[in-house]
């Protein structure tokens, strides 16, 4: 989240978010079924009469619909991809209309694994489904239909929401004119798999995580998700980034001791609990396993190439040096798919010393890339 | 590069394409030649290029540009996934040269590169004098070159006959004009069209 201290000309203001509630069943790609959803939304911008200017924009791990705006003048914080969106920004929001959406099984609004079973009326807790990637995109196919949007001038995404961008574009080539896929992959490594693998050890091994269903007891999985979090926090920054910020400077004189003797670790720590007071645990084992399972190309032998192949939407590709969570060469293999199926793409590589969290920093140059092909969208 | 000088460049190139045909531009800079490809013949273009600035007034030029470094050679693209694959004034500040010929040649079922001819006598005569060549179309001085392998027409068509490539068809060019009497003498730009020799 971008800390600014005004409200300034160019952001989108004070925002409210929606509901949207679909009163039908929904079958997840893992067999689970939910009798009815919620979707919790926002939106900036209007919508044009030809409804032809709707962005979506997906968010990653850890993020929600909240993506710009702020809810009081006194909000600390601004949505999370504040920096990109507003009037006169990168997606200017005088152009477009942005929908920022929280994925089912989120914590934010979106029934998830806190929400309340109509079944039981209890919180779903451990019953809650598996969610996937294609899943997400399905549900928010339906929000598109609610809203009244037949297709999406653009569907924009980091990291994991790049993945549901790419999702998009084949699971509705009809329904999205461009795709802008950033710092994301067409699968996870099993190095990458690995620390979501430790992150969902450290939560399920917490003696409060009850099998998942620590809502009836009252307890929240704290040590386990502060773990998680920090585990992903570092994978998120490069060494330079870490170097850059905290070196190995003290918090005070050393103790030798086991609290907080370096920076770094008071910045891990801080991050840690804020994540753990706002964030459910459920929801962090679900969106690491949906990073886990997307893959496009198994039902294609692993030809990432045929899994495109009905694809029609224009891409932006772009990855940052610094990434090695998300690297560059995991974009270039979207990029040589795309390639593959003579679709228009242009791919950038962006120096940045950020690391994988570099998609959310206002780099000059990325953010001219992002402003550019922005503009030249035709609505 | 006088700017009469760089357009008749370009139409060499147009006229060694078919319409509609697709073309991989390696080193494309600011896209002008895709651009111009694309306006005049349709071609479906993508382009290759390392620099942000160029990157970034490619894209605002319309073109489909991937930003990689030439000289790690074109694994992303497939055998025979293009009809022309073009190096455009970029040969000479190549490290890996005769890698990157022959990748084009992979790639594309034809390949044009174009260079300043290092035998041009105006460069010769530098040579004479005592100096490194510094001229409009070799602007930079000895130690600020980006230019790692200069060379002449004979040595470019050494290169081809020792890498079984075949010289489809030559143009040599000095300020907008074709040059056929003593080109590696005369002409200050080499234009090659090539294929692979049967």
């Amino acid at each position: 989240m971008s800390e600014i201290n005004a409200i300034g000309a160019d952001s989108v203001g004070i925002v409210t978010p929606k509901t949207a509630h679909f009163n039908a069943s929904f079958t997840l790609k893992s067999g689970g079924v939910l009798p009815v959803f919620d979707l919790t939304y926002e939106t900036y911008g209007e919508l044009n009469t030809e409804k032809s200017n709707a962005v979506l924009i997906c968010h990653a791990l850890s993020g929600t619909h909240h993506v710009a705006g702020r809810y009081t003048p006194e909000d600390k914080y601004a949505g999370w991809w504040d920096n990109l969106i507003g009037p006169n920004k990168p997606l200017d929001t005088n152009k477009f209309f942005v929908i920022g959406v929280n994925n089912l099984g989120g914590c934010h609004g979106s029934t998830g694994p806190a929400s309340i079973d109509p079944v039981t009326s209890k919180p779903f807790g451990a019953s809650f489904p598996i969610v996937t990637v294609e899943d997400w995109v399905k549900s928010q196919a339906m929000l598109a239909d609610y809203l009244g949007i037949d297709a999406f001038a653009a569907v924009v995404g980091g990291s994991l929401g790049g993945m549901q961008a790419l999702q998009w574009s084949m699971a509705y080539p009809e329904r999205i004119k461009h795709a802008l896929v950033i710092a994301s992959s067409p699968n996870l490594t099993a190095q990458n798999m690995a620390f979501n693998e430790v992150a969902r050890q450290a939560i399920t091994t917490d003696p409060e995580f009850h099998g998942g269903d620590y809502y009836a007891h009252n307890v929240v999985p704290t040590r386990g998700l502060r773990i998680a979090r920090m585990l992903g926090h570092i994978t998120y920054l490069s060494d330079d980034a870490m170097g850059a910020k905290f070196g190995r400077k003290l918090k005070d004189t050393i103790k030798y001791s086991f609290d907080v003797e370096f920076e770094m670790e008071s910045y891990l720590r801080y991050q840690a609990d804020k994540f753990a007071g706002e964030f459910d645990a459920n929801t962090y084992l679900r969106m690491t396993r949906a990073l886990d399972y997307f893959d496009p190309a198994t039902a294609f032998d692993g030809d990432l190439s045929a899994a495109l192949d009905k694809v029609t939407a224009k891409f932006l590709v772009i990855s940052f040096t610094s990434d090695w969570r998300f690297s560059p060469e995991r974009s270039r293999e979207i990029v040589k798919a795309l390639l593959d199926n003579e679709l228009p793409v242009k791919y950038a590589e962006v120096t940045a010393a950020h690391g994988h969290d570099a998609f959310l920093m206002p780099d000059e140059h990325y953010h001219a890339i992002l402003r550019s092909y922005l503009s030249k969208i035709e609505v | 590069m006088s700017n009469s000088l760089y357009r008749q460049d370009f139409a060499i190139i147009a006229s060694w394409l078919a319409f509609g045909s697709k073309a991989l531009d390696l080193g494309c800079g600011d896209g002008s030649l895709l651009s111009y490809l694309r306006d005049g013949l349709e071609v479906k273009g993508y382009g290759v290029e390392k620099d942000d600035t160029n990157w970034l007034a490619a894209m605002q030029n319309d073109v489909d540009v991937i930003q990689m470094d030439l000289e790690a050679g074109l694994s992303e693209f497939e055998n025979n996934s293009f009809d022309t694959v073009i190096l455009s004034q970029t040969l000479q500040a190549m490290h890996n040269t005769e890698d990157i010929v022959k990748e084009m040649l992979r790639v594309g079922r034809e390949a044009i590169v174009t260079f300043p001819n290092f035998g041009y006598w105006r460069n010769r005569l530098q040579i004479m004098t005592g100096n490194m060549p510094v001229s409009e179309d070799l602007p930079y001085e000895w130690y600020n070159t980006p230019n790692v392998h200069l060379c002449t027409i004979h040595d470019f068509d050494q290169l081809c006959a020792g890498n079984n490539i075949a010289i489809i068809e030559r143009k040599v060019i000095t300020n907008g004009h074709e040059v056929t009497l003593m080109p590696n003498w005369f002409g200050n730009l080499a234009m090659y069209r090539l294929k692979c020799a049967d």
